[in-house]
């Protein structure tokens, strides 16, 4: 059986500077893995590579042993239907309440957003349905990330830097909160941080950089 | 995508409301114009048609077609009698039918005259007949719903045109037929023999003259010795028997007699060419306006697209594509200038009928605030195009932004 997510030789420079060269990775599905590494070492270029918001000077990735639609059609369909991301300060459409933001990702990616209620009870978010996003502090804007990217219960779920911006508690909350509602989506996890905390959660781990 | 344009739009109301607020402004203001202005053409159309000449005393031309065709204006005065009888005599002339005014009933103008008047907008009797003797009315229909007289019915008319002249007590008038609407003028009038009019005012009608008087019958009423105030009518409505006539009488008229005879034709083009000046200008102004509307939008999502380029690439990274996301800034163009359309207009009719309910003579030269123009779709095109375009560079913006780029700025 193909892994969920195969990375092979890539190669992505910005200009004449390296980010990554011959990078591997395979993961298998409901995998969760840790990609740790210090500012620079390419660890959202790797995520942004992933999503295909970014194309690879060579090398390929595979999504169910499917390679990445060259078209930017095709990978918006596949951020759509199989990949979220997370992100440490991009959290939610900032016009939108909680709930029409969870809405909007669930009719873009064209599944039901009939689980919108359960997935924020979950996050400890029923409270905060109708809040805007200012209305939200830190924390509570971090699990509502992770709601807007879960709704939609993607294959793969990407994080980059999910908590680096929260403090101990809400680290905390946060990661566990993220590692148990992917788990209970069958999402495949890939988490890019430089936050060690989030190793109390995350086993699987991966080194880039120096 | 229409969700999000609206929660945009909602977001910063205040903005959003101001410009609307302008479009609105400016839309309700060229529609206004051009309700009044189209409707006020095809009534001065409509009421002239079937008049070639009014013939009346000297004085303003203008003034002569306003009071005795359109009945809006104060008559320049009399003439004789006679004038009406040398008229129909004329072989150039294949009508000319009298009208006595001056007087009034709840806002209803009377007007004194022969059956034929109805021949001139075709008018026809709905209920009752036509006037027969003196002291007979006929209805239009407007003058039978104001004045909610129906067939029986009695009154006492009001000296004047307004509604604080003396009433002449001593002739009633009686209703005896209601006419048909016709769309014309006719529909505002109380229509009676001229004796009625002349019975009003005291004034004996000579004894020849009857409504289908002759060149003789009013030759024996001009030498009529008797003393005191003298028959005369305010103006005879003259139409053409041939072209001839048409090059021929208004001349002869002008430079033989004491009467002025002034074409219906003529002075509606001259009043319309007064105003047109004016009209253009306050259709550039408006225009002026509507447009500073549409900047503000041009404006406004202009700096949202800057503001708001997180959002977009949210909306990317959720898969939306290059397409969706830069549609929904359109759409808010356009949703701002649809919004500012519909209640600009809406705003024009309202203020028309808020008009014609405040300005007598608004209703009375017969502007229909409900009436609808298709230049309306017109404007409603032209900004909702306009809004379009103010949009367009805030949305290519939006569709050509690098996402990589700004997601490597925004988180």
């Amino acid at each position: 059986m193909s892994p969920l997510l195969a990375i092979e030789d890539l190669h992505f420079a910005r200009g004449e500077r390296p980010i990554l060269s011959g990078f591997n990775l395979r993961q298998a599905h409901g995998e969760h893995r840790l990609l740790l590494g210090p500012s620079g070492s390419g660890k959202s270029t790797l995520i942004n590579l992933v999503a295909g918001l970014l194309t690879p000077d060579s090398g390929r990735v595979l999504l169910n042993g499917s390679p990445m639609p060259a078209d930017a059609k095709g990978r918006d369909a596949l951020r759509r239907r199989d990949v979220s991301i997370i992100f440490q300060s991009l959290r939610l459409v900032s016009a939108l309440s909680l709930q029409a933001n969870l809405t909007l990702a669930a009719r873009l990616s064209g599944k039901p957003a009939d689980g919108i209620p359960a997935l924020l009870n979950r996050l400890g978010l029923q409270a905060r349905a109708q809040a805007m996003p200012r209305e939200l502090s830190q924390g509570e804007a971090q699990r509502a990330a992770i709601a807007r990217a879960l709704i939609t219960r993607p294959a793969l779920l990407l994080a980059d830097e999910p908590t680096s911006a929260l403090d101990d508690r809400n680290a905390d909350l946060v990661g566990q909160l993220l590692v148990e509602a992917a788990a209970e989506a069958g999402s495949t996890l890939l988490v890019a941080t430089h936050d060690a905390r989030l190793k109390a959660h995350i086993q699987g781990a991966l080194r880039l950089g120096a | 995508m229409i969700r999000l344009a609206l929660a945009y739009l909602k977001d910063r109301a205040l903005v959003t409301g101001f410009s609307i607020a302008l479009i609105a402004l400016g839309v309700s203001s060229l529609a206004v114009l051009l309700l009044v202005t189209n409707q006020l053409e095809q009534r001065f159309a409509r009421d002239s048609a079937g008049i070639d000449l009014v013939v009346g005393a000297k004085g303003s031309p203008l003034q002569l077609i306003l009071s005795s065709v359109y009945h809006v204006d104060t008559p320049t005065g009399n003439v004789p009698l006679g004038s009406l009888a040398l008229l129909r005599g004329d072989p150039g002339v294949e009508r000319a039918v009298p009208v006595a005014l001056g007087d009034s009933f709840m806002g209803a103008r009377l007007v004194g005259t022969s059956p034929d008047f109805l021949l001139i907008h075709g008018a026809e009797i709905a209920t009752g007949r036509m006037f027969v003797a003196t002291g007979e009315v006929v209805l239009g229909a407007d003058a039978a719903r104001r004045t909610r007289l129906g067939l029986g019915g009695t009154f006492t008319g009001t000296h004047g045109v307004g509604d604080d002249g003396s009433a002449h007590d001593r002739s009633p008038l009686v209703v005896v037929g209601l006419l048909k609407p016709t769309g014309t003028v006719t529909d505002r009038l109380i229509l009676t023999p001229v004796e009625s009019i002349w019975q009003m005012h005291g004034i004996a009608p000579p004894e020849a003259f009857h409504s289908e008087t002759t060149h003789k019958d009013v030759e024996h009423a001009i030498l009529d010795p008797r003393d005191g105030p003298q028959a005369e009518i305010t103006a005879i409505l003259v139409k053409y028997r041939n072209a001839m006539a048409a090059m021929r009488l208004p001349g002869a008229i002008n430079r033989e007699t004491a009467l002025q005879a002034a074409s219906p034709a003529v002075e509606t083009a001259r009043l319309l060419t007064l105003f047109g000046a004016a009209l253009d200008g306050a259709r550039l102004f408006a225009w002026l306006v509507a447009i500073t509307g549409l900047m503000s939008v041009f404006v406004v999502l202009l700096s949202a697209a800057t503001v708001r380029e997180g959002d977009m690439a949210l909306l990317r990274v959720m898969g939306a594509t290059r397409a969706q996301a830069a549609g929904t800034v359109l759409l808010e163009g356009l949703l701002i200038a649809g919004a500012g359309t519909v209640l600009g207009l809406a705003a024009a009719h309202l203020l028309l009928a808020l008009g014609a309910s405040t300005f007598p003579t608004l209703a009375a030269v017969g502007v229909g605030p409900w009436l609808f123009h298709p230049g309306e779709i017109a404007i409603a095109a032209a900004v909702l195009g306009l809004g379009a375009l103010a949009s367009l560079m805030p949305a290519a913006r939006v569709y050509r932004t690098d996402l990589a780029e700004t997601l490597a700025r925004a988180t």
